[in-house]
């Protein structure tokens, strides 16, 4: 399954600057370990010591929010859009 | 106790490129890392709330009560404890602040409350709500580091504080709203002329939006007031804190009732009674603090009530819209505050929250929108719970104008309707 995946500013210093990256994977997670192994350094970021999402990022995959769906083994159908935000925006 | 937020001796390493006061640098919430001021909300490392730490190491006690009192009736008298450059009031800005606070002495016969019961009225700032005075805070950041565009994703209320900052300062404004919000909202955003977007969703996803536009090139040199600007535009809420316990002579309240959006005005709020603790302006004893939320929104009441310390998010559906974020940036916070000062998070229906509206309409001549329903209502319901002590000095806070939210009270209306004859109107029963 091939993605597209959103990185928010603060982690392009991983992709070289780039707004978007294609990963592979089925699930969130797989990304994941998929965009470490091509930008290595960028899931210490997104995820905390245990593996759990830190509590201040939100990822979506297509427009579903995965704290509403299945958190990290959310399915990601190829063609997914996946976006990766700092949750302390708003207010 | 001691000032948290007061620098530490790493910053003289820290480099700022513009001046903003007593502002000495961005520290992360969660891990400290801390970064020199500029445009930057989320933590390079974790991902945690970046916030203001401050140098207060010049500042005498006594003579900087005197600066305050000395200064002028609006949040610029707290200059020195402020994220802005010391000649602030001279700048193009709306100025808010030094708002009522009303002796609620019929409210508080009808609740029983006996030590003393006061509402924080910030309706009255320049465009009837609180938000002015965190807009306020931001507009001076946003001057600070160049940019020419405010914007932000708003509920309602933040929407017309930034169209009206930005009309007075002369940037130009675009901001991103539900689509479904309240009409009186709607026009009090679009008046001051600038660029007002409905987004279909909620508040969730107009927040979501404007998070990736920031870092889009089509959001490039925007100033979003509670994204990228967010460490400043939040310092603003503290001016309530510095306000309340001037107000009541130097002194901290001993509860205080507060509404929970996304958390960021609460805990901002005990950041500043904590940083008057710790500069002696007002005496160091324990203060409770308790936040309030609809029933139709309430992912930290119910996070508080579950006894967990992450906040699950939910999808909003109240009445109360100004208050209607189901996924709270600062819930975690407000958690953490409401259990380390003794408070709590209570809820309420919309019906109560309604009821409460016109509760303090009756017994005070006090008009609120829904957000203050909800500080009222939850302060009923935690009276009668017990959980607030009706002989402490209590304060509990109106975030905006009853008139924004008609809606919520559409059905209060005429008594009667007559003939213009005395016969008629003793026919109708009214004397």
């Amino acid at each position: 399954m091939s993605v597209t995946v959103r990185i928010p500013t603060i982690l392009r210093t991983y992709t070289g600057g780039q707004a978007e990256v294609s990963a592979e994977g089925a699930t969130l997670s797989e990304v994941i370990s998929d965009l470490e192994k091509n930008h290595t350094g960028i899931a210490a970021r997104v995820l905390d010591d245990q593996g759990r999402l830190r509590r201040f990022v939100n990822v979506y995959v297509n427009d579903d929010d995965v704290r509403f769906e299945q958190g990290l083994e959310t399915a990601t159908p190829d063609g997914a859009g996946v976006s990766i935000i700092p949750a302390v925006a708003g207010g | 106790m001691a000032v948290q937020t007061v620098a530490s001796t790493t910053d003289s390493a820290i480099a700022n490129a513009v001046d903003l006061g007593p502002a000495a640098a961005l520290s992360c919430r969660e891990c400290g890392h801390r970064v020199p001021l500029g445009p930057v909300f989320a933590c390079e490392e974790c991902f945690g709330p970046l916030e203001i730490a401050y140098d207060f190491s010049a500042h005498d006690t006594e003579e900087l009560r005197k600066r305050i009192e000395a200064g002028p009736a609006n949040i610029w008298r707290y200059a020195p404890l402020l994220p802005v450059p010391a000649d602030v009031a001279t700048k193009p800005n709306l100025n808010p602040g030094w708002t009522k606070l009303v002796q609620a002495d019929n409210l508080a016969r009808e609740l029983g409350v006996t030590g003393g019961l006061y509402i924080k009225d910030d309706s009255g700032n320049p465009t009837h709500s609180f938000k002015d005075r965190v807009v306020a805070q931001a507009l001076e950041a946003a001057r600070a580091f160049g940019f020419t565009t405010l914007s932000c994703s708003s509920t309602g209320n933040l929407a017309g504080a930034v169209g009206a900052a930005a009309a007075r300062a002369g940037f130009r404004s675009c901001v991103f709203i539900p689509h479904d919000l309240e009409q009186g909202k709607v026009v009090m955003a679009a008046v001051y002329g600038g660029e007002l977007v409905g987004i279909e969703g909620n508040y969730d996803d107009v927040n979501r939006f404007c998070s990736e536009l920031i870092g889009d090139p089509a959001g490039e040199g925007w100033g979003f007031v509670n994204v990228n600007l967010r460490p400043y535009y939040a310092e603003g809420s503290k001016t309530l804190a510095y306000e309340i316990c001037e107000q009541l002579g130097w002194r901290l309240p001993d509860q205080l009732v507060i509404p929970i959006a996304s958390g960021s005005q609460l805990t901002k709020i005990d950041k500043g009674l904590r940083e008057l603790i710790g500069l002696g302006l007002v005496e160091d004893k324990p203060y409770r603090i308790f936040g309030a939320q609809a029933e139709g929104c309430s992912p930290v009441s119910t996070a508080y009530k579950a006894g967990h310390d992450v906040v699950r998010p939910q999808k909003p559906d109240t009445i109360a819209k100004s208050l209607a974020i189901g996924n709270p940036a600062d819930g975690p916070y407000v958690l953490d505050i409401a259990r380390r000062t003794g408070g709590a998070v209570e809820d309420v229906t919309d019906g109560q929250i309604v009821d409460a509206i016109k509760l303090l309409a009756r017994t005070e001549g006090i008009f609120a929108e829904t957000a203050g329903g909800v500080t009222v209502g939850v302060t009923k319901k935690l009276l009668e719970s017990g959980a607030l002590d009706p002989s402490l000095t209590t304060v509990v806070l109106n975030t905006g104008d009853g008139l924004k939210t008609l809606d919520a009270v559409a059905g209060t209306g005429l008594s009667a309707t007559i003939r213009p004859s005395l016969e008629s109107f003793r026919e109708a029963g009214l004397v």
